[in-house]
């Protein structure tokens, strides 16, 4: 191992005893900013969500009516496979479940692609039965742009980078293919209890 | 393009690359598969809080190089970079 | 132009702590000895990398204050409320310790004399770091480059290296050396009180037809507004070499 520093701890604020945590985790108490490139600044007026096949354009929601859908509160635990965690965080979003009602598709995958070229797969169950959310307000204030405002991609079963920010939509497939961080070594499906970061494990 | 906090120079990547490659790479230069333009890495955009370093080119944000560190290894991933130039006095 | 230098693949070296200098109350610069150290070039840097009794590892890259040719390399760190290595680095690290380092790297953001000049250094906060290490260089080397610092500080306490850039400014042939304090000034300032801006460079930089080479350091939000005020005075994008140290926090 590398050499241990005298005093060092870190800025986790309490060890990896927790049951709540999946293996290889530890709890911070803020909430740390990960990015793979400039943040993008959609002002929610400006944004959409759409839902596409690989053909054609399914359906399109603008800020407007996108407010209109249900939404719900959501209180979640999230893990980010650069191993920290956060626990009872909550956040406002309409279920995907709700976004998916009515769309006809004999879809077994999807992408999820967000402003500045991001874009991460889930199998569509995964996204389905009360697992996952278009998320736009965080800790009871509009979720700011840092942390993916308008809005993200919120599924807390699996490591947080499938939790995609300043989500613009899906795209259904029927197949698997891996998205940024899947095709540059990350697990293609990423459950942090099996401990699944990296393409391999 | 709008000024982000969180952007560095591709300098800033000199000592993960400097573990990938036996060359000091911040003086090569870069084509970028998305604009075209040629830059040396050190003027790139680094992005270094994440997941894994991403560098994407300074004048249309094409990712160019993505550095993971995955779990025993490194892994090297080449985005839209066209083409590497390792020639002396870049 | 920099050269593409070929030498071993880069490891982690283990530094020994010999001494810890306080720059300012929140500023403090540490000086290792390290085995085997190569040297380095003004305006590089070094990864330092903490480990925890569990593995827990933090990273993160700092410049390098010494002159290319001092046998110790000193870092200078800047200690930030919600960094939890630099607050390591400025407030529990002892002499005696041992820090690993991978380095000296970054062969992009450097200035030897034989590149000659004149210079423009511009710093925000501890971006003056590197150029400090330009300065001293450019000191150890007989100083026959014009050299200006344009440097941003919070007040005057905050001025890192204070007292050296005096006496290096003072000295015939020493580097010009314009401070502007942006929150607040000691009483009888009769110096800028502003962030650096358009207006500032025009009066303190070398004009563009003289074809300085320019150095920016700091906040990464300082360093894009300076490298773009100094484009429009007319300095070609190439003549402007930028180290932006990301957001101030980490």
């Amino acid at each position: 191992m590398a050499y241990v520093s005298r005093g060092f701890r870190g800025k986790r604020a309490k060890e990896r005893e927790d049951a709540r945590l999946p293996p290889g985790q530890y709890l911070v108490d803020d909430f740390p900013v990960l990015s793979a490139g400039p943040t993008p600044h959609t002002p929610f007026e400006d944004w959409t969500f759409t839902i596409e096949s690989e053909m054609a354009e399914l359906k399109r929601w603008s800020s407007e009516s996108f407010r209109a859908l249900p939404s719900e509160e959501v209180r979640a635990d999230i893990q980010c496979v650069t191993k920290w965690s956060k626990l009872d965080t909550t956040w406002e979003g309409v279920s995907v479940d709700t976004l998916l009602e009515g769309v006809e598709h004999d879809a077994t995958h999807a992408m999820v692609f967000s402003d500045g070229d991001y874009t991460t797969n889930l199998p569509l169950e995964d996204l389905l039965d009360g697992k996952a959310w278009v998320a736009f307000a965080y800790d009871g204030l509009p979720l700011e742009p840092e942390h993916g405002g308008p809005a993200r991609l919120l599924v807390p079963h699996l490591y947080f980078w499938k939790s995609a920010k300043w989500v613009r939509g899906l795209r259904l497939m029927d197949h698997d293919e891996p998205g940024f961080w899947e095709s540059y070594g990350y697990h293609i499906y990423g459950d942090p209890w099996r401990e699944q970061r990296y393409a391999g494990d | 393009m709008e000024s982000d906090a969180m952007r560095v120079d591709g300098n800033a990547m000199a000592g993960i690359l400097g573990e990938v490659f036996v060359q000091e790479m911040t003086a090569v230069r870069i084509a970028c598969g998305g604009c075209g333009k040629v830059e040396p890495v050190g003027a790139e955009h680094a992005y270094m809080r994440g997941p894994g370093i991403v560098m994407r080119c300074c004048h249309c944000d094409s990712v160019l190089l993505v550095v993971t560190h995955t779990g025993e290894t490194h892994r090297f991933g080449v985005g839209r970079a066209k083409w590497l130039d390792f020639g002396e006095g870049a | 132009m920099a050269r593409a230098a070929v030498r071993g693949r880069l490891n982690w070296a283990l530094g020994e702590v010999v001494e810890l200098i306080d720059e300012t109350p929140r500023v403090r610069s540490i000086v290792l000895d390290v085995p085997a150290w190569p040297g380095h070039r003004a305006g590089q840097h070094v990864d330092v990398r903490l480990t925890a009794e569990d593995g827990y590892q933090a990273q993160r890259s700092y410049s390098i204050a010494s002159a290319p040719k001092d046998q110790r390399l000193a870092l200078t760190v800047e200690g930030l409320s919600d960094g939890e290595v630099s607050s390591y680095l400025v407030g529990e690290l002892r002499t005696g310790d041992k820090l690993e380092l991978r380095g000296p790297v970054g062969g992009y953001f450097v200035w030897e004399a034989e590149m000659g000049g004149p210079l423009l250094l511009v710093a925000g906060g501890s971006g003056v770091v590197p150029l400090m290490s330009m300065l001293r260089h450019r000191d150890a080397s007989g100083g026959a480059v014009g050299a200006r610092l344009v440097y941003s500080s919070r007040s005057w306490e905050d001025v890192i290296y204070r007292d050296e850039l005096e006496r290096l400014a003072s000295a015939t042939d020493g580097p010009e050396v314009v401070h502007t304090l942006t929150r607040s000034q000691p009483s009888g300032w009769t110096g800028y009180a502003r962030r650096v801006d358009g207006q500032m460079l025009a009066e303190t930089s070398w004009p563009a037809s003289i074809m300085p080479s320019a150095f920016v350091c700091g906040p990464t939000p300082f360093v894009e507004s300076v490298a773009a005020a100094l484009v429009l005075l007319g300095y070609p994008a190439t003549s402007v070499k930028t180290e932006r140290f990301g957001p101030t926090g980490g």
